[in-house]
């Protein structure tokens, strides 16, 4: 079987008998933000994972998309364009700023990436005339029932929402993982391993990192975009460096090599502080714990501990 | 027909002159060889070549137009390839993706159409998998395609290199020291491997320690020592030139004086 079809029919398993364990619409809205998170964290894939970079501004872009379902359907852009809108603009920005910072190795790369993100949350604030300022700003709502109703399924507002999040999911991991085993793929994975080699071979390596960090930016933006019309509201806080330290954090934990990685990490990091309160009381703690752990413990992340689990129990 | 000419390279690294006035020409269907004691400069002479240093004077021109400065990955795009003295290897992946990312200027580059899986890519992708497997059969590591690169033994990975640098299908291709660590029969395999590419009509420039293979295969020989080019001429001349003889001597002379100490 090929990698893309079992990476397929695993997620679209996985989503479809998970409301099986919902004991509650409440949970479905759970579902979501795990959705939602995933989208994030597989774009995440791509950077980290696929051709070896560390972003720490991510959530600016996120940001981007939330912020541009917010704000353009005032200026005659239906809300569900918004999202393309925002993932044209999200890459654009990223095509912008790449240039120059993607030169840069390790650390710095990291604090000019944070820089973004900082630059982004700050616009945010004090725009207060776009944005709302600080305390944000309430999101059109569209009808997610409307396809629904159309197929004759009778359906509540949070479990369409998780249905259509999942549909996202799968396309979202369904083209990831082509990437992962094709051309431009392979090239980001040379150049993660070793630029030396890659560039001997005629890869860019400056374009092919670019390249995966367009890629991860339209992917958050398409997660923002989701969030903002899910919630109905957004505040600069999608920007926040904490989410962008979520983001990074959900991927590590996952596992920055698979795709199955990114739903394993956004699931125990959106649900952890969900269901326990005291998690959430000390989410930032929390954050930084897992994220030490996981370096020390097990630096591939949960997915392939997971993944030689089976493979032993098989032998 | 392609020929790769150097004139009068000259590089420092602080201090050292590592290389210094040296210039050659390499032509196509032919092995030229570049020796000389560890340290010499071979490495960084390869180096310059593909555009991973930029000498401070001196040119290196392919087929006549100056190249001297331009990107590793531009130069690859004029046809050169090559291999690393310190392997780098993609160990997380396979030996036949390996050898596959050699096909890389070969594809259609298209990462929307990758992304989606379209006919176009997946064809791409189909043709690339071909060609890396007939490049791992030619240097005898068929049956090892689908193993992960890093579990692969260091003569395997020697020629996991080669294949991939074979499979791009270079005009111009840089060995340095490809049979270095292996044992005698691979070796003399490595030996026939190099001869076979120079005689399909490729340019080869081969950095090798192990005088025998230099002297077979060789039309040409460029002796290096500190950084500069002390002899220069085919495997007879070569031998017999006395500044060889003295330059060797001196390190086998060397040699032998620690044994006897020892
Ligand atoms: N990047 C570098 N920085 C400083 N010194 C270097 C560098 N690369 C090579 N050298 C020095 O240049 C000299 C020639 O090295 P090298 O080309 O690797 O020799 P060879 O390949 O002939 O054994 C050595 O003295 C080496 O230490
Ligand atoms: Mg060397």
């Amino acid at each position: 079987m090929s990698p893309v079809l079992r990476a397929f029919l695993i997620i679209s398993a996985l989503l479809l008998l998970a409301p099986l364990l919902f004991p509650s619409v409440y949970y479905y809205r759970i579902g979501v933000l795990v959705l939602i998170n995933t989208l994030s964290v597989t774009g995440m894939v791509v950077l980290l994972g696929y051709v070896g970079l560390v972003s720490l501004g991510h959530a600016g872009f996120f940001a981007i998309g939330a912020y541009a379902t917010a704000v353009l359907p005032a200026y005659g852009i239906p809300p569900i364009l918004t999202i393309l809108v925002g993932a044209i603009g999200a890459a654009l920005v990223a095509a912008f700023i790449g240039k120059p910072i993607l030169r840069l190795k390790g650390h710095y790369l990291a604090i000019a990436t944070l820089g973004f993100g900082m630059l982004v949350w700050m616009v945010l604030s004090k725009e207060a005339w776009l944005t709302g300022g600080p305390d944000g700003m309430v999101v059109e709502s569209i009808d997610v029932k409307a396809p629904f109703e159309l197929l004759g399924i009778k359906i509540k507002t949070a479990i369409a929402w998780y249905w259509i999040c999942a549909v996202a999911v799968v396309i979202g991991i369904v083209l990831a993982t082509n990437l992962a085993n094709s051309p431009a793929g392979r090239a980001m994975r040379a150049v993660h391993e070793s630029d030396v080699a890659a560039a001997s071979l005629g890869i860019d390596v400056a374009r092919t990192k670019l390249t995966a960090f367009i890629i991860s930016a339209v992917y958050a933006s398409v997660a923002g975009s989701l969030l903002a019309l899910f919630n109905r509201y957004v505040t600069p806080d999608t920007a926040d460096f904490l989410h962008s330290i979520e983001i990074m954090t959900m991927t590590v934990l996952g596992g920055a090599s698979s795709v199955y990685g990114a739903l394993i990490g956004a699931l125990i990091l959106t649900s952890l502080p969900q269901m326990l309160t005291v998690f959430a009381e000390y989410e930032n703690m929390m954050f930084g714990a897992i994220m030490i752990l996981t370096m020390v413990l097990m630096r591939q992340g949960l997915a392939p501990a997971i993944a030689q689990l089976f493979s032993r129990g098989r032998k | 027909m392609t020929s790769l000419t150097l004139e009068n390279i000259g590089i420092s690294f602080g201090g050292l002159r590592a290389l210094d006035g040296v210039s050659f020409t390499a032509n196509s269907g032919e092995v030229t060889s570049i020796i000389g004691p560890n340290g010499a400069g071979k490495t960084t002479l390869f180096n310059i070549i593909t555009g991973i240093y930029q000498p401070d004077i001196g040119k290196v021109l392919i087929d006549g137009t100056d190249v001297t400065g331009e990107a590793p990955h531009d130069l690859a795009r004029r046809g050169m390839a090559r291999t690393f003295q310190n392997l780098q290897i993609f160990e997380q992946m396979s030996a036949l993706d390996n050898v596959m990312a050699g096909r890389h200027l070969h594809e259609r580059r298209n990462v929307l159409a990758d992304m989606f899986g379209l006919p176009s890519s997946r064809k791409c992708n189909r043709e690339s998998a071909i060609a890396a497997q007939a490049a791992l059969k030619r240097v005898g590591l068929g049956g090892v395609a689908n193993r992960p690169a890093g579990d692969l033994s260091y003569g395997q990975l020697k020629r996991l290199e080669i294949a991939r640098a074979l499979t791009t299908e270079a005009s111009l291709i840089l060995f340095d020291e490809p049979a270095a660590g292996c044992n005698a029969v691979e070796s003399r395999e490595i030996d026939d491997l190099i001869s076979s590419i120079a005689s399909d009509g490729a340019a080869v420039i081969l950095i090798e320690h192990d005088m025998r293979m230099v002297m077979r295969i060789s039309s040409h020989i460029i002796v290096l020592d500190h950084g500069r080019k002390i002899a220069e001429g085919t495997p007879e001349t070569v031998r017999k030139s006395p500044q060889v003889v003295e330059a060797y001597l001196g390190v086998h002379g060397a040699k032998e004086a620690g044994a006897a100490l020892a």
